[in-house]
């Protein structure tokens, strides 16, 4: 059989590289979100012109979803491509240029944004230029991870490669479609797009919807693909599930984009499209999830010794509840209420720091005592403590902006048996107030989680295996 | 092939068959997709169908039907959502404009329902259109009138008010009211001095000299008129009451404003604003404490 084969020498150093890269955006992108949500509570806190949050909320989308999470993602799908295909990754010194390549582009976006310099496209800011760099490696990156898998030793591809090989795919037409533009000139940081009006905001939103279903989701399920099964030592619940969800939520997310444009400019068809594809989306979205939890059927009681896996498990519930909450906030009636509210800010966060964040330090936890040769993490109370205090910084958040977003919505459309709006809107803005204020709470407890995470897996590295004494 | 038993791979935990695959130490169980996932998943997209077929959901290649697309059983359009939905508004407003309109300032006043119908709407466009220069209080700042006051530069009547709004002060319409007030620039400083001074013990009852009040008689008396109760047929304020617009409530203040007068700017609100909606804005202004 296959185990009797020679394992090969895995690269590793590329591994660790994204990981500690992912580790530091983690924590800019952290501080950045932390600080434009106080901006919200305390307008005083933007500086003209460089630190205004009309600057620094680009900066921060960017920094935990394509810094951050570009970078788990990279580290994941290296390390989980080679062991799966049980080979060494192809071309180690193209892979070294995706990571340096990479943070290059990460830097010239964030300074294109403090300097105001953007295409004005939601998750799509950077100009032409940074735009181009980025096409660069990512073809790189999928040259890498497709020789990989052409000269695997394993007869088949696991699924987690599947859902990184889509993420990566998809990610690079979507990129290349929505960033057509014309620079002003060569030398100029200036572009414009290629569409306009309603068709521009119908690619942008096929664009912005669809990096959330293969950047932020199809790239993540490749992670939980293999670190669930490998954490809790058990095998993937059902081959069959995952072919199904696998291709239904290929197929159909593609198609989900215009419910950002509910009652707008677009053709009632196309909203129509939208809204429906996005129901349809519920279930193969949630196969993923069905696929994660039922793959502890039988060894549940490992969550209680190891918080590392409860990482994983309390991720899938948010991305289980987020990807309900999503087709649910499609349908036109609900979204004439959410949409331009920060309903929409508590949908995308309980993605965001629930699955996204939370698979990611799973994923982390359970890559760095590997890649470093260590036993065990210095601490798993700390891992556990972190597991905590960030889930309360998740219900806060999210609490306060169901709340706040439910409220701004029934303000802005309240009428009085006169025929008059109730409420200004100044007014909603001030109503909003404390909400912001218990968000940015919880975006300090999110904040400090990570924080220990970082304490932790420095003191995992920098702890020599042979005195190390680990505190359980 | 027939499958004897050695050709099965089966999970010693679960008793489960695998797929007989296996990497990095990960296999998969065999299991089918659970049903209720199946069956949830059928329902969802037998739903979308039925929903294709009611509201317009596919793009026509002709370019017929309406925006290039199908156009649904009902013929929905959101532009008829929105229509609907407005209409059930205005029709609330409806009940009571057509009177409102009809009906004289005065007639409005006396009638209960008409003024609260006034103020809801008055309230409204005022926090809609008003409240980023007066405050949503409407008490002002520094170069905004307070409206809460019983100070008017340009008269608090109803009438005076209607006229500040739909006009304007100092704009570009042509039944403007537009005097301002002239720079005394040039004048000898021991003057202004003195003039401020007389100005000051106005409101305060503090001690002017006899050249400061004949100096203001001479100057400052035509527009401000005896003991500066101000004149709302040329704007000239009222500067017995100690509120001051543009500058603080001091000698220093005066006098530059006596010699570099400021001067504010309302925007004309006709063409803007519907005729009802200023006549609203007029009644809910003076309604805050400071009509006359």
């Amino acid at each position: 059989m296959n185990k009797s084969l020679a394992v090969p020498e895995y690269n590793d150093e590329i591994v660790k590289k994204f990981t500690v890269a992912s580790v530091f955006w983690a924590i800019i992108g952290f501080c950045a979100g932390l600080y434009i949500a106080l901006q919200m509570a305390f307008p005083g806190l933007n500086f003209e012109p460089y630190f205004t949050f009309g600057r620094l909320r680009p900066l921060h989308t960017s920094a935990v979803i394509f810094a951050f999470g570009g970078n788990v993602l990279f580290a994941t799908s290296y390390f989980v491509v080679q062991r799966t295909c049980r080979t060494r990754i192809w071309g180690s010194r193209l892979a070294n240029f995706t990571f340096w390549g990479y943070q290059v582009f990460i830097v010239m976006a964030a300074l294109g944004y403090v300097f105001g310099v953007t295409q004005g496209k939601e998750y799509a800011e950077p100009e032409w230029y940074a735009d181009l760099w980025l096409t660069i490696v990512w073809v790189v990156y999928l040259i890498v991870y497709l020789m990989t898998l052409t000269k695997r030793e394993e007869p088949h591809i696991y699924v987690a490669n599947w859902f990184f090989l889509a993420f990566i795919v998809t990610v690079a037409v979507l990129h290349l479609v929505n960033g057509i533009s014309v620079p002003v000139s060569l030398t100029s940081f200036k572009s414009y797009p290629l569409w306009g009006g309603v068709q521009n905001a119908m690619i942008q939103w096929w664009y912005g919807h669809n990096a959330v279903g293969f950047f932020l989701t199809a790239g993540f399920l490749g992670i939980m693909y293999y670190f669930v099964p490998k954490r809790a030592n058990r095998p993937v619940y059902s081959y069959r599930l995952s072919i199904l969800h696998f291709w239904s939520l290929i197929f159909i997310y593609i198609w989900a984009g215009p419910h950002h444009l509910h009652y707008t400019a677009l053709p009632d068809w196309a909203q129509t499209l939208g809204m429906t594809f996005s129901i349809i989306l519920w279930m193969p979205s949630w196969g993923g999830m069905i696929n994660g939890l039922m793959t502890l059927s039988g060894a549940w009681h490992k969550l209680r010794e190891d918080p590392v896996l409860k990482f994983m498990i309390v991720s899938l519930a948010f991305y289980g509840m987020s990807t309900f909450e999503g087709p649910v906030m499609a349908i036109k009636e609900v979204n004439a209420l959410s949409h331009y509210t920060d309903w929409t800010i508590g949908h995308v966060h309980s993605g965001a720091l629930g699955w996204v964040a939370f698979i990611s330090f799973g994923a982390i936890y359970h890559l760095v005592p590997k890649l470093w040769k260590r036993k065990e993490l210095y601490s798993l109370k700390l891992v556990n403590a972190h597991l905590w205090i960030a889930t309360i910084g998740i219900v806060f958040y999210i609490s306060a902006m169901w709340i706040a977003g439910v409220m701004q919505g029934l303000m802005w459309r309240s009428y009085d048996s006169l025929g008059y709006l109730e409420y200004s809107f100044v007014e909603t803005v001030m109503a909003m107030h404390p909400y912001y204020i218990i968000r940015a709470l919880g975006g300090v407890l999110f904040l400090i989680g990570a924080l220990i995470m970082v304490y932790n897996l420095w003191k995992t590295v920098a702890t020599n295996d042979d005195k190390a004494q680990f505190v359980s | 092939m027939i499958q004897d038993d050695k050709d099965k791979h089966i999970d010693e935990f679960s008793g489960i068959e695998t797929t007989g695959h296996e990497w990095d130490g990960i296999k998969e169980l065999n299991n089918p997709s659970p049903r209720w996932w199946v069956w949830l998943f059928i329902v969802t997209i037998v739903w979308a169908i039925g929903y294709w077929y009611v509201y317009p959901a596919w793009p026509t290649f002709s370019g017929d039907g309406f925006r290039g697309g199908t156009q649904g059983r009902i013929n929905w359009t959101q532009y008829k959502q929105l229509e609907e939905s407005q209409n059930e508004i205005l029709s609330r407003r409806a009940e009571n404009l057509e009177q409102f309109q009809k009906n004289s300032i005065e007639d409005v006043m006396k009638h209960p329902q008409l003024f609260a119908f006034a103020v809801a709407g008055g309230k409204s466009a005022f926090k809609e259109n008003c409240a980023g220069c007066h405050g949503s209080g409407a008490a002002g700042a520094r170069g905004y009138p307070n409206l809460n006051d019983d100070d008017w530069l340009w008269g608090g009547s109803i009438e005076n008010i209607y006229l500040t709004i739909k006009y304007g002060i100092r704009t570009d319409n042509p039944k403007t009211r537009a005097s301002t007030m002239p720079s005394f620039k040039g004048m000898q400083e021991e003057d202004l001095k003195q003039i401020a001074a007389y100005v000051m013990s106005l409101s305060k009852g503090w001690r002017y000299t006899a050249e400061g009040k004949t100096k203001y008689e001479q100057m400052c008396l035509f527009c401000h008129g005896q003991d500066g109760v101000g004149n709302p047929s040329l704007g000239a304020a009222n500067i017995s009451d100690s509120i001051w617009l543009h500058v603080e409530d001091s000698n220093p203040g005066i006098v530059s404003q006596i010699e570099n007068p400021k001067h504010g700017v309302m925007p004309a609100w006709e063409g803007r604003l519907d005729d009802a909606t200023i006549k609203q804005l007029a009644i809910y202004v003076h309604s805050l404490g400071g009509g006359e």
